[in-house]
């Protein structure tokens, strides 16, 4: 019986053996494969009574959108969300994973998770990956402290701020930020600044697109408004259907939808524990 | 193996770019310039800083100047192209007077002379390293264009340079009108400056605006813009978040 020889990598971390061969391969002129980027504009701004979020819901495969309606504000605890720009992958994953570990934490210890128990998971989690995690995030919830928001870049720095953009799209939305915002916003002021900030990455930004999505978090309840605003709507449907050309005499119609239309009546929230 | 020979010949033919003794990179630059059209002629607005690399260099560069009777040109980028760019307009507009015919070079020749020296010299590989806002009024007719330093041009209600086309413009699609008054105007350029200078790391609070309409050429004294540091967030950032920052 021989022992098959595997080259098994070193526990935790990168493999970095297949650099040499990119490397090699690049200058030979081969196109690397481009990751599905989730473009971008992600907004948070803190209002008298918590956090709002915001995302446009665009992501890009380098010039091609792949995703007309995605989600870009994903679930981390029943009082934080967190919106993600970068390689979509790497949002999700790392999101998924430490909103796995606020669940284990929440259980372990009998209590509601913390805004800054998130950042520190999150934050040391894309240090030890050296940015090669690329996720920027917008992280914000209302805790037994209060409400907080933070931006996280690749490296693992973050920011405590009142209001905060990232993406390809934060320019254009932190211009409308920089001159509407102020402290004691109401909800309802509050949104509509959100949207106006998004809208404008939508617009202004050829990598962001699309829908609106809006979070609302308050002490003890939130409310994810998915499709908020739809400014972009398909206005020029052909209502003739389809035609023949050249007089062909229609013998029978018969139309079979591809997929049966079915109401799901969401009752509590996805995800809940 | 077809990739390996397409690359290589390509490269030799052009030799090493260290030869050249064009402008490869800029050194003193000015950063954006914001223009609108309004009511009663052009508005435009820009700082009066130049920053050599990293360091705010010199505070006192005005980087709007009046073109002739009708026009005003506002530049970013390279000051020294800049200041060869108004040198040959100078030469443009002397001769346009020495004709003495009762006509005068409008804003709308200037862009198209600007246009086509920009984009001349970029086929040379030797290109003005700025890009340029070019506003006047003649006859009633208001006009505002810009040129880049590749030779890309167009003419439009609102324009801006360089990281004014990214905080700005924003902006101005979503408050522009075409019946916007003086005071308006004002206030719109001042919101679009004062976002730059909160995040542009080259901007300086030191700003002018002009105003050109039928009557004439006017560069106001530079003034400070306003500006709020007082959120609460800022005071104590890291309140119920121990040991971040």
């Amino acid at each position: 019986m021989s022992k098959l020889e595997f080259d098994v990598p070193a526990k935790g971390g990168f493999s970095f053996d297949l650099c040499k061969r990119n490397e090699m391969l690049m200058k030979k002129g081969v196109q690397p494969p481009s990751y599905r980027k989730t473009g971008t504009t992600i907004v948070g701004l803190i209002f008298q009574d918590g956090v709002i979020l915001g995302a446009d819901t665009r992501a890009t495969e380098g010039p091609i959108v792949c995703d007309k309606n995605c989600e870009k504000i994903h679930y981390m605890a029943p009082n934080i969300y967190c919106c993600g720009a970068g390689t979509a992958a790497d949002t999700e994953a790392v999101t998924d994973m430490v909103s796995s570990q606020l669940q284990l934490h929440r259980h372990h210890t009998g209590r509601e998770s913390r805004v800054i128990t998130a950042l520190t998971l999150l934050k040391s989690h894309l240090f030890n990956y050296q940015g090669y995690v690329q996720a920027a995030l917008v992280l914000g919830g209302v805790d037994v402290t209060g409400p907080h928001l933070h931006t996280i870049y690749p490296h693992g720095s973050t920011d405590t701020l009142p209001f905060a953009t990232m993406g390809s799209g934060s320019l254009a939305a932190m211009a409308v930020f920089e001159s509407k915002y102020h402290e004691g916003l109401t909800r309802d002021e509050g949104i509509k600044l959100v949207t106006e900030a998004i809208c404008s990455g939508i617009f202004n930004d050829l990598g962001s697109g699309s829908n609106v999505d809006v979070c609302v978090i308050t002490k003890g309840h939130k409310e994810y408004l998915r499709n908020h605003l739809l400014p972009n709507p398909r206005s020029y449907v052909s209502a003739k259907g389809f035609s023949f050309s050249k007089k062909t005499e229609v013998l029978l119609t018969k139309v079979t939808p591809l997929k049966e239309k079915v109401e799901i009546i969401q009752s509590g929230e996805a995800m809940e524990e | 193996m077809n990739m390996v020979d397409s690359a290589q010949p390509f490269k030799t033919l052009l030799g090493p770019e260290s030869d050249s003794q064009r402008t490869q990179y800029p050194y003193v630059t000015g950063t954006s310039v914001v223009g609108v059209k309004y009511k009663d002629g052009i508005l435009m607005a820009s700082d009066m800083g130049a920053s050599y690399g990293s360091t705010l260099r010199y505070k006192s560069v005005e980087r709007m100047k009046p073109i002739g009777k009708h026009s005003l040109l506002g530049a970013s980028g390279e000051i020294s192209d800049f200041q060869e760019i108004l040198h040959y307009l100078d030469e443009l507009i002397l001769y346009d007077n020495m004709w003495d015919d009762g006509n005068s070079l409008g804003p709308k020749e200037v862009h198209s002379y600007l246009t086509r020296v920009m984009y001349n010299r970029r086929n040379k590989f030797n290109p003005f390293w700025n890009s340029l806002v070019l506003g006047g009024v003649k006859n009633g007719q208001k006009y505002l264009g810009t040129v880049s330093m590749i030779g890309v041009h167009f003419e439009d209600s609102h324009v801006a340079t360089g990281f004014g086309n990214h905080l700005a413009r924003p902006i101005l699609r979503e408050e522009w009108n075409e019946n916007m008054s003086y005071e308006d105007g004002v206030k719109l350029l001042e919101k679009c400056m004062r976002v730059l200078l909160y995040r542009d790391r080259s901007a300086v609070n030191k700003i002018q605006i002009a105003k050109i309409t039928e009557e004439g050429v006017t560069i106001s004294r530079p003034y400070a813009l306003k500006t709020f540091w007082e959120f609460n967030a800022f005071k104590n950032p890291t309140v119920g978040a121990e040991g971040s920052w």
